[in-house]
């Protein structure tokens, strides 16, 4: 029980934090918004665990990653591809030219069903597909990467042209799919009906059930002996290097889990949104996931999730009311979150939040001391 | 690719060789301006797509302002535009320099947020000034028209003005830094920065004009750029990723692998796009480089420097 706490909690500072996490989006916000507001929050949620993948890739593996929109994506396809097949049954595409297709497909005067698609017909196989998709993609770009000592932004721009490969892709191959648009018009899994008011409900509740668990295992990771290593090769590399370590297997492991975590926020974007486009691929996607986990603070999981609602939040409603202005923004964002907030939300509650109440509690002045994660990397 | 002579082949070889050179030309400009500043700071200027906008709207600028007031001026008023460009993108870049990347060396990975962030900001001025639709400079008649060189080849001169332009730019950076006492300060910079700080060369004001020097090259790439597209306020944002690689791809530090990987990806992609469609042509070339870089992870001619 011990362990269970220090590990996958993080000890008293931790569990704190998730019990607040969980009180916020499991309690407060089905209690303050409506279900068309928390549908929206739903989908913020799924990019926070690309975030919170980004927290591990970047913040604590050192790396960043421009393509975490790729696995984003592929997750997001997989099960989009098994509800599209569902949706294009014999009855309700029986005007088309071709019954039992896809309508796109359709469209793009295909004939029979690529074979790459027929997998799909199973809900079994897409979910494992989700999984084992990006986390087979990431291996292969880490092996091909780290292995042979890219990093750095070499590694970054890489990945950022990954990204709009794959999306030039997508919109190319209009017929397999769905081209721009993406695939859209989902609506039953398996029979049940997604986009019913309850069953919105329950897809908000396992995606919120599934990102507390995915900050668990990510908290759990550190914890262990793993993620001191990272740590160490995050801040000197050639040091652990030097000592035995095989670096490259540590990275590549880093990448995988944070593929595999952004994939499951995938797979619920497109459970909860209803469809799947390029659009959530590409490369400001992509990037746009980076500054959520920026804004959280880098170094903190749960901050990202933080860090995600407030960006999306503020992208909301300022370009609901002044378009304009939100680019603006949002580059200031990047600039200020660089320059001034280098630890983001987190960083401002490690620093000034906790002294405070530090000082309240004791009522004299205490000096902590501010761990400062980026002085010693590069 | 059947259906196609042998002739045909021919001039189809040639003339996709020569819009690739036009596509060589913008590449190597703004690939030019990237791989000095990534070489010598290691500051990866994800906003500088937008200094190169910043060329093409200042093209489109002055040919406004000529039109208007001085149109018996209109068939000379190019090349002083072309200056116009460098001289605005690199006041920019110094400004750029000053305010923001000085201060973010020592962190590599957070240059390329806060020039994305730029990047963002000097897209919606451009979309504020200019407005959003794409415009075009009225281009003087002498850059109009094409050299028949045969009955089935035609050379458009755009492309070779703009090949010309690149060359002189070219010759002209390499002058600067491996003849001028000014780019010997820069080379021992890049090399190695303490020894360089340490036998008295301001690295600091290095850093700062090379900068600049790297963004008004890229507002050339701008000027280039106008003969043969439309300028829009993301127009820039489209050839960032494929710069980027050329960069990569050419080893950074190296003047002569930068223009022959510039040459080779602008080669095929044209090639490509002819006989694929755009978008795979596109993708095959994009792919092979990433290939070859898994391959070659120091790109074509690494820069032989022990770190």
């Amino acid at each position: 029980m011990k362990s269970f706490y220090e590990n996958w909690l993080g000890g008293r500072d931790g569990a704190v934090g998730m019990l607040v996490l969980a009180v916020v989006i499991m309690v407060a916000f089905p209690l303050m918004f409506d279900i068309f507001r928390l549908n929206l929050i739903g989908k913020y949620l799924t990019y926070a665990f690309a975030a919170v993948g980004l927290v591990m890739v970047w913040g604590y593996g050192g790396v960043l990653s421009l393509g975490q929109g790729v696995f984003f994506g592929l997750g997001g396809y997989c099960i989009a591809m098994f509800l599209k097949l569902e949706a294009s049954d014999l009855v309700s595409t029986q005007h088309q030219t071709t019954p039992g297709i896809p309508d796109f497909m359709d469209w793009n005067q295909l004939t029979a069903l690529p074979a790459f698609w027929q997998p799909f017909h199973s809900l079994t196989f897409a979910i494992i597909a989700a999984l084992v998709l990006p986390a087979l993609f990431a291996w292969v770009i880490g092996v091909a990467m780290f292995k042979r000592r890219v990093s750095g932004v070499y590694f970054s721009i890489i990945t950022q042209a990954v990204a709009a490969i794959l999306t030039i892709l997508v919109v190319g191959q209009q017929g397999y799919t769905g081209g721009i648009n993406g695939i859209t018009d989902l609506k039953t899994l398996h029979g049940w009906n997604i986009n019913t008011t309850s069953a919105k409900y329950v897809l908000y509740y396992v995606n919120a059930v599934l990102l507390l668990l995915a900050i668990m295992v990510c908290r759990f990771v550190l914890t262990s002996k793993l993620g001191r290593l990272l740590l160490a090769l995050r801040d000197k590399e050639d040091r652990v290097r030097f000592s035995g370590y095989d670096v490259a297997s540590f990275k590549i492991f880093i990448f995988c889990l944070g593929a595999v975590i952004s994939a499951i926020g995938g797979a619920m974007f497109t459970l909860q949104v209803g469809f799947m486009s390029p659009s959530f691929v590409g490369i400001v996607p992509s990037i746009e996931m980076v500054i959520f986990a920026a804004i959280g603070g880098r170094t903190s999981l749960i901050g990202a999730v933080y860090g995600t609602l407030l960006v999306n939040a503020g992208k909301t409603a300022f370009s609901e009311s002044f378009p304009q202005l939100w680019l603006l923004l949002m580059g200031g964002l990047f600039i200020g979150v660089v320059m001034l907030f280098p630890n983001g939300v987190a960083g401002l509650y490690d620093g000034w939040f906790k002294p405070l109440v530090a000082r309240w509690k004791s009522r004299r002045p205490v000096m902590v001391r501010v761990a400062d994660p980026l002085a010693k990397s590069e | 690719m059947g259906g196609y002579s042998l002739s045909d082949l021919w001039s189809i070889v040639v003339m996709q060789g020569f819009s690739g050179l036009s596509l060589f030309s913008v590449l190597l400009l703004m690939a030019l301006g990237l791989a000095i500043i990534f070489g010598q700071m290691g500051v990866i200027n994800m906003a500088h797509g937008e200094f190169m906008t910043i060329g093409a709207y200042m093209i489109y600028f002055c040919s406004r302002i000529v039109a208007k007031y001085m149109p018996g001026f209109m068939p000379y008023y190019f090349v002083f535009a072309i200056v116009v460009a460098f001289v605005v993108a690199f006041a920019v870049g110094y400004f750029v320099e000053f305010l923001l990347i000085r201060h973010l060396y020592k962190r590599p990975l957070d240059t390329l947020l806060a020039t994305w962030g730029l990047s963002l900001i000097m897209q919606q001025v451009f979309r504020s000034l200019f407005g959003a639709r794409e415009v075009s400079p009225q281009l003087p008649d002498w850059l109009m028209g094409a050299w028949k060189a045969t009955d089935t080849i035609d050379i458009p001169l755009n492309g070779l003005f703009v090949m010309a332009l690149s060359i002189l730019v070219t010759s002209g950076v390499f002058l600067f830094l491996y003849r001028s006492s000014w780019g010997l300060k820069v080379r021992a910079t890049t090399q190695n920065r303490v020894m360089a700080g340490a036998v008295g060369i301001n690295t600091r004001l290095v850093d700062r004009l090379t900068f600049a020097l790297g963004c008004g090259i890229a507002g050339v790439a701008g000027a280039a750029f106008t003969t043969i597209g439309s300028t829009g306020p993301t127009s820039g944002s489209l050839y960032i990723v494929d710069t980027f690689l050329v960069v990569a791809f050419g080893g950074a530090g190296s003047l002569l692998g930068t223009i022959f990987s510039a040459f080779s990806i602008a080669q095929v992609q044209s090639l490509l796009t002819f006989f694929l469609t755009n978008a795979m042509g596109k993708v095959t070339t994009l792919l092979a480089v990433i290939v070859i870089l898994m391959l070659r992870p120091e790109g074509l001619r690494p820069n032989k420097v022990r770190k």
